[in-house]
């Protein structure tokens, strides 16, 4: 910890209570709160602990308990119905439609997130005339607000005013409009290109960061032994990134998994309930279905899939670490 | 080439035009993805000037003003909607938000990365992850705990909640900047008289200013976008922030005041995305250093 330049007398720093009763008893250092490194740590790493254990660590319990219960949101009273909620949450068609279009959804964007993120994150970092501009645009559909940029696709895939439908039918491609969010499987594929696209530029920059942190004498050295630049991206740059890619997928991949937002504006699910994800129906049953109970046990089915996936970053992480 | 002084003229020739080509894909691609990426902007800034009898007519070409522009429906989000309200009600929960998680969060980060304790790793991933617990989790229990408040359908409700979402990615951020500024300037301090929450405050914090802003940048964000919590607390139209706001007030029934929504969307993403851009090179570094241990 102390470094050798300018390291402090060890007075400054007893290793413990111990260490403070050898001390001569006069000293050139008070010994006050403030200076006491292990309260101080405490006291300052609490206020943080306390409050996210009281507003994550609790509701995290209470959605658990909630999901055995048969709260709704007429009658707040809690009564102990056993798996009753669970029963019903797998009898409903829905939710299994929900469960495989959340999979469905999340393994797609991902694969598309992390090939584009690449290429953008070559392109964020490299040095051009209106690399200014370049980056404000792309920067734009990850910092907008996700219920405001997905207005603007909404709009976008209008059945009647489509710009798109508009310059496939100049082309001569089509007669009749496409209605991408009125056919389940065009609609399903609006979801996944509005998650694609608004989650690019985050795997972009966390993949910029990992470029960034190549050291730049190895590039040099493969530059000077003659390697091309395919040669070095494939023999250098992609191994000695790749707990960065990894990382950019799995955020990917979390932020698709546990979105609402997409769907509840761009097709509240429909048409019919095709393109439901977990969360969104969970969010449909247990706020405005008002069934709190089966709200908390559709939504608990996102934790098992969230916690491995947190291990795996952590895993991406230590590689990083250790590389 | 390897092994070779002499550069030939031929040598010299091709790797001017390989460099050109180089050049070229460049920008190539990054005018593609720029396109990409701003092209719902682009045809949602175009709309939001547009009169209803050009904007309605299926034959017109949709990206030019077949008749004059109009300022009518940026007027009709000022005057007849709740736009207004809306975005002060996101700036000052954004700011209280920023406020509490730079209370809570810098001395978090400062402990965990400078008071040396043994369980300070484990600590810090564990902070990590309750970032990744996402909202959709906890929507239904914080909306009943929000309700047992007394703080159901007020904007305060955001504020006690949000940093839930700031903090765990703030202490994250600031761990990494912490990292980068030396040890050995606090230690000086510190043999020069002041305590460790001295030196702390007069000599960490200052030199972790560009950081500091970073974070808040990025909180206020996080704050700006989030949608659910919003939607799930909070139903009077006055109390709305502009993520829950827009496509819940702006769209009656089946009636979608088009060019008004693009209009809110393109001066909502604008300034965010402008003030990102100036700090990008930092969240960066932040990111980088956050994820290598020192």
């Amino acid at each position: 910890m102390t470094g050798p330049g300018g390291a402090p007398p060890a007075a400054t720093r007893p290793a413990g209570p111990a260490a403070e009763r050898e001390r001569p008893a006069p000293t050139r250092y008070r010994r006050r709160l403030t200076d006491r490194d292990g309260a101080l740590a405490w006291l300052f790493l609490a206020p943080a602990v306390v409050y996210i254990l009281a507003l994550v660590g609790v509701p995290f319990l209470l959605a658990v308990a909630f999901s055995f219960s048969d709260v709704t949101g007429g009658d707040p009273s809690f009564d102990w119905t056993g798996l009753q909620n669970f029963g019903r949450v797998f009898a409903d068609p829905v939710f299994w439609r929900a469960l495989r279009n959340t999979l469905v959804f999340t393994a797609l964007s991902m694969v598309f997130i992390v090939l584009f993120g690449k290429v953008l994150a070559n392109v964020l970092i490299a040095d051009f005339r209106g690399r200014w501009l370049v980056r404000f645009l792309v920067l734009l559909p990850w910092t907008t607000p996700v219920a405001l940029s997905t207005i603007t696709w909404l709009w976008m895939l209008d059945s009647v005013f489509s710009p798109i439908d508009w310059v496939l039918r100049q082309v001569g491609l089509i007669q009749a409009n496409m209605f991408y969010l009125g056919r389940p499987t065009l609609a399903m594929a609006s979801v996944i290109a509005v998650h694609v696209w608004r989650l690019v530029p985050l795997a972009a920059v966390i993949m910029m960061a990992g470029l960034l942190s190549i050291p730049k004498d190895v590039q040099e050295q493969a530059l000077v032994d003659g390697a091309g630049y395919w040669r070095r991206m494939v023999e250098i740059t992609i191994p000695l990134t790749a707990p960065v890619i990894a990382i950019s997928a799995l955020f990917g991949a979390i932020f698709t998994f546990t979105d609402m937002t997409v769907v509840y504006v761009l097709t509240r699910g429909g048409p019919t309930n095709e393109t439901q994800v977990l969360a969104s129906w969970a969010f449909f049953r247990g706020i405005e279905g008002g069934d709190v109970g089966q709200g908390a046990a559709i939504a608990l089915f996102l934790f098992p899939l969230l916690l491995a996936a947190a291990i795996a970053i952590l895993r991406a992480v230590r590689r990083m670490e250790v590389s | 080439m390897a092994g070779t002084l002499v550069v030939t003229e031929a040598d010299r020739r091709r790797y001017a035009w390989r460099h050109r080509a180089a050049r070229a894909t460049l920008y190539v691609i990054a005018v593609l993805s720029a396109l990409f990426a701003a092209g719902p902007f682009v045809w949602a800034a175009i709309t939001a000037f547009k009169q209803d009898s050009d904007l309605y007519r299926r034959r017109n070409n949709p990206f030019v003003f077949n008749e004059t522009p109009t300022l009518d429906h940026l007027r009709l989000l000022f005057a007849r909607t709740a736009f207004a309200t809306f975005a002060w009600n996101t700036l000052w929960v954004g700011l209280l938000v920023v406020l509490i998680t730079l209370v809570l969060a810098l001395p978090a980060a400062y402990s965990l990365a400078r008071l040396d304790r043994p369980w300070a790793g484990r600590m810090g991933i564990a902070i990590f992850f309750v970032y990744l617990v996402p909202p959709t989790l906890l929507f239904l229990s914080l909306s009943r705990l929000v309700v047992a408040l007394g703080l159901q359908d007020s904007t305060w409700s955001l504020v006690v909640i949000y940093p839930t979402i700031t903090v765990p990615v703030s202490v994250w951020l600031l761990l990494g900047f912490l990292k980068t500024i030396p040890k050995d300037i606090e230690e000086q301090a510190m043999v020069d008289g002041y305590s460790r929450v001295g030196a702390m405050v007069r000599v960490v914090v200052p030199l972790l200013l560009p950081g500091l802003v970073a974070v808040v940048v990025f909180a206020f964000t996080l704050t700006a976008s989030e949608f659910i919590y919003a939607l799930a607390f909070i139903s009077p139209t006055s109390e709305k922030v502009i993520s829950t706001g827009v496509p819940t007030e702006l769209v009656r029934g089946d009636v979608f005041f088009w060019q008004s929504l693009q209009a809110a969307a393109v001066l909502v993403a604008v300034p965010i995305a402008v003030v990102f851009t100036l700090f990008l090179d930092r969240f960066v570094a932040g990111f980088t250093q956050g994820a290598v241990k020192g």
